[in-house]
């Protein structure tokens, strides 16, 4: 047996009123990974800012080694040796990566002199412990997301952590870059590191976690072997309910070609030479990695950054887009990635956003008419699923995935031909993000061309009809249904031929 | 709940209503219908660069450079009827003016993207001085005679001032509400970079609003101007300064995005009625600044408890939503 290096027992903690944990219980072990999963609100970060200090619980015990941690607080678990890594890296992007790795380590006052040298040689033992290769004179700012991330792991290390709570680590990392994380995270898992490991993307779990408990409605449900659970198990214990297919995917009579790119390129953005089309009905997924130029792709095509080079075919006329309102006429729809920035607007209502791309049809003389409005965002309410208390609430009041629901209802609205998704389900739970993929198969059905861009494999192969792998700018080739795996789109996107 | 967005308007109104009450059980003298449309009349001009600012405001920028234009279109206005401009083109051709000026900041904002705070900082002292040099700090003089209340007669002249301001008032806080270009102004203060996915261009948007603003300004200069039988040279010091802490008291977020033309009536009102009150109550109008400041703070502390309030009932209700789920 494993020497159990955390337990919290029966944790209870409730936000005014709603119980965000129910006598919730963990154990980890010193030398795991450890994943940790449920949909959005199922308690996760509850519990993980339970055990990194940051919230005391209203009742139940955290122990650490054996020893209860009485009165917990963020500057007392980095003491004990717990570090968190959160989605988005925490650096200081002006301060070289040197200081990045001091801050925090280093126990001075504010007269103390800095020790640049040892600072420097530090970060380096430690980067190299990890098998980065980052300059530690580099600024932050100037680092990938995935360089970033393995900075705050060496961070963590020189904090001498036992702990290390990861969440979400890999949901803007490309392929390459989450296997090079996960072999990061081997390594520290054998040297002794008990690994806290927070992920929506079931399919990698078996390549990395040892154990997985599984959380539903603030309570922990089940803690089992990784090597014993499959992935539908995991489904549904997360949403206590069988899910019927993962990706309800349906065969849909082709029509025309609605959308075709000829020679396609942008300077400034490093597009060039992208030769594409989508039919009616077609859903085409867009594969690669980051820096492959998928959302760069995309944004010419909206009209944010007009292309420089090729032509822009709709229906079969040439198109000339300079902006995102010209796109919107033409009948292109951009659901952007990142909705929590720009995907909606977080102070307005959930109808002014729904109606906020298509506010032209909504006119009565010159003002809105606000019962017409209503009634759109009611219906579309409706239709998704949104699940709000009210549709004059603001779109902050939601959660991650009705949130996306609300950016997707807006562009709905305006009846596209060309429906652009970039990353549609990247951080929703799993219920909503089945619902996405329904409403996507439903709006092939009506004739509608998708173009949806992600960077889950499994998402791609099972929505699409078609597969594009974008690599260096362009698109390198372009895979039927039938014939594409994912060891294929991987090869092709990591710029080898097939 | 349907209140709820509306507090900071209303906890405003409150503190007016109190300060009301405590000058009518001290100096009843002080609601004599005379004095209150003087008062109305001092504060209509702030209110009407107060309206033009809260739009500013409203799409995250700032405008500190409205006193010097106020300023420059008073001049304007002198010099022009004095040059024989009949009154009838006398009122667009200072609106215009004022619109043109802050198209000026509007451009070098919205479409150069340079920062609001400089630009307006620099247009505030480069306006005063540049108008300093023109008239060597001389006033307009011998003016008209139907320059003065626009030869209606100080009665109608003062009314037509109120009434101009408080129709504008109902005018723009409408069009917020109800036109696309007002959720627009919203959208942009918001989130901009998300605005412009939608479809809005904030540069568009962000240089009309300052054209806007100026225009207002105009309007508020001529007004002010014919109250008087001469033109000063240095008119608007400060109002800058009035018209933003209005905004502010009104409940409008310097952070964009959140705010009503309504809260702004309030705060130009409460701000422009102290000053008056504490001369009739008998306290030494040297406090009025004082007492301004501490109500700009006070205003400013409320949000931030409103603020955490807020960020509390709506993660509340996000969890309750999905709870349902």
């Amino acid at each position: 047996m494993r020497k159990v290096l955390l337990r919290a027992t029966n944790v209870d903690k409730s936000y005014a009123g709603v119980h965000a944990l129910n006598r919730a219980s963990f154990e980890l072990h010193a030398g795991e990974v450890h994943a940790l999963i449920g949909e959005n609100g199922a308690g996760k970060s509850t519990l993980i800012k339970i055990i990194t200090g940051a919230v005391l619980p209203d009742a139940g015990e955290i122990q650490l080694d054996g020893k209860t941690i009485a009165q917990n607080s963020p500057r007392l678990a980095k003491q004990l040796g717990i570090a968190a890594i959160y989605q988005q890296p925490a650096l200081f992007p002006e301060l070289s990566i040197a200081e990045n790795i001091a801050i925090g380590l280093e126990d001075s006052s504010v007269f103390s002199r800095v020790d640049w040298r040892g600072r420097k040689r530090r970060a380096s033992q430690l980067l190299a412990r990890i098998g980065a290769r980052i300059d530690p004179d580099a600024e932050a700012g100037d680092l990938t997301m995935p360089q970033q991330q393995l900075v705050e792991i060496a961070r963590a290390l020189g904090a001498e952590a036992k702990i290390l709570i990861m969440d979400e680590p890999t949901a803007s990392l490309s392929e390459e870059d989450t296997q090079n994380l996960f072999a990061v995270i081997r390594q520290l898992r054998d040297e002794g590191v008990g690994i806290v490991y927070i992920s929506h993307r079931l399919e990698e779990l078996p390549l990395i976690a040892d154990r997985v408990t599984v959380m539903r409605d603030g309570r922990t449900i089940d803690t089992r072997l990784m090597s014993e659970v499959n992935r539908q198990q995991l489904i549904q214990l997360m949403v206590g309910r069988e899910l019927s297919a993962v990706f309800p995917k349906k065969s849909v009579q082709l029509g025309e070609v609605v959308l075709e790119l000829r020679g396609l390129g942008c300077s400034t953005s490093g597009i060039h030479d992208v030769n594409m089309s989508v039919r009616a009905g077609e859903i085409v997924g867009l594969a690669g990695v980051v820096g492959g130029g998928r959302t760069e792709l995309a944004r010419i095509i909206f009209g944010l950054t007009p292309a420089d080079r090729g032509e822009i075919v709709l229906k079969g006329e040439r198109i000339n887009i300079r902006s995102a309102g010209q796109a919107i006429e033409c009948g292109i729809a951009y659901v952007p990635e990142d909705r929590r920035r720009h995907g909606v607007i977080l102070d307005l209502p959930i109808s002014a956003n729904i109606t906020l791309a298509s506010l032209d049809r909504f006119r009565r003389l010159a003002a809105i008419d606000f019962r017409r409005e209503r009634e759109a965002a009611a219906d579309y309410t409706r239709k998704l699923g949104i699940k709000t208390p009210a549709i004059h609430a603001a779109v902050a009041t939601l959660s991650g995935g009705n949130q996306q629901k609300v950016a997707l209802s807006r562009w709905l609205l305006t009846k596209p031909a060309v429906l652009i998704l970039d990353e549609p389900t990247q951080g929703i739970d799993v219920g909503a993000k089945s619902e996405v993929h329904a409403l996507m198969t439903e709006l092939a059905a009506q004739g509608m061309a998708i173009l949806m861009i992600s960077s889950e494999l499994p998402e791609i192969l099972g929505m699409s009809d078609r597969v594009a792998v974008m690599c260096g700018g362009t698109i390198v080739s372009t895979l039927d249904r039938a014939e594409a795996t994912q060891e294929k789109i991987l090869a092709l996107a990591l710029g080898h031929h097939v | 709940m349907k209140l709820k967005p509306y507090k900071r308007e209303l906890s405003a109104s409150l503190a007016y209503a109190a300060l009301l009450i405590v000058v009518a059980i001290i100096a009843p003298s002080f609601f004599s219908v005379t004095n209150l449309r003087d008062l109305a009349l001092n504060n209509a001009p702030v209110l009407l660069v107060a309206i033009g600012m809260t739009m500013v405001i409203l799409v995250a920028q700032i405008d500190i450079s409205v006193g010097s234009q106020f300023a420059v279109a008073t001049v304007a206005a002198g010099v022009l009827a004095k040059a024989g401009v009949p009154i009838p083109l006398l009122l667009p051709s200072i609106v215009l003016i004022g619109a043109l000026m802050g198209a000026v900041n509007g451009v070098l904002i919205g479409k150069l993207r340079l920062p609001s705070i400089i630009v307006t900082l620099a247009m505030l002292v480069a306006w005063r001085d540049a108008l300093r040099w023109t008239t060597g700090g001389e006033w307009v003089q011998n003016l008209p005679a139907n320059f003065q209340w626009f030869g209606l007669g100080q009665s109608l002249g003062q009314w037509l001032i109120v009434i101009i301001s408080v129709v504008l008032l109902v005018v723009f806080s409408w069009a917020l509400r109800n036109l696309a270009a007002g959720r627009a102004i919203y959208a942009v203060g918001s989130d901009a970079e998300a605005a412009r996915l939608a479809g809005i261009e904030p540069a568009t948007f962000t240089a009309w609003v300052f054209a806007l603003l100026g225009a207002l300004v105009g309007l508020a200069a001529l007004l002010n101007a014919v109250r008087f039988s001469t033109v000063p040279s240095n008119a608007g010091l400060g109002l800058e300064l009035k018209a933003i802490a209005a905004v502010v008291v009104g409940g409008t977020a310097i952070t964009g995005g959140r705010g009503t033309l309504i809260g702004t009536l309030i705060g130009v009102a409460l701000l422009g009625t102290i000053g008056t009150a504490l001369t009739f109550v008998g306290i030494n109008p040297f406090w009025e600044k004082a007492i301004q400041g501490t109500i700009i703070l006070a205003a400013l502390a409320s949000d931030f408890v409103l603020g955490q309030e807020l960020f509390l009932t709506q993660r509340r209700s996000g969890a309750a939503a999905e709870k349902a789920s």
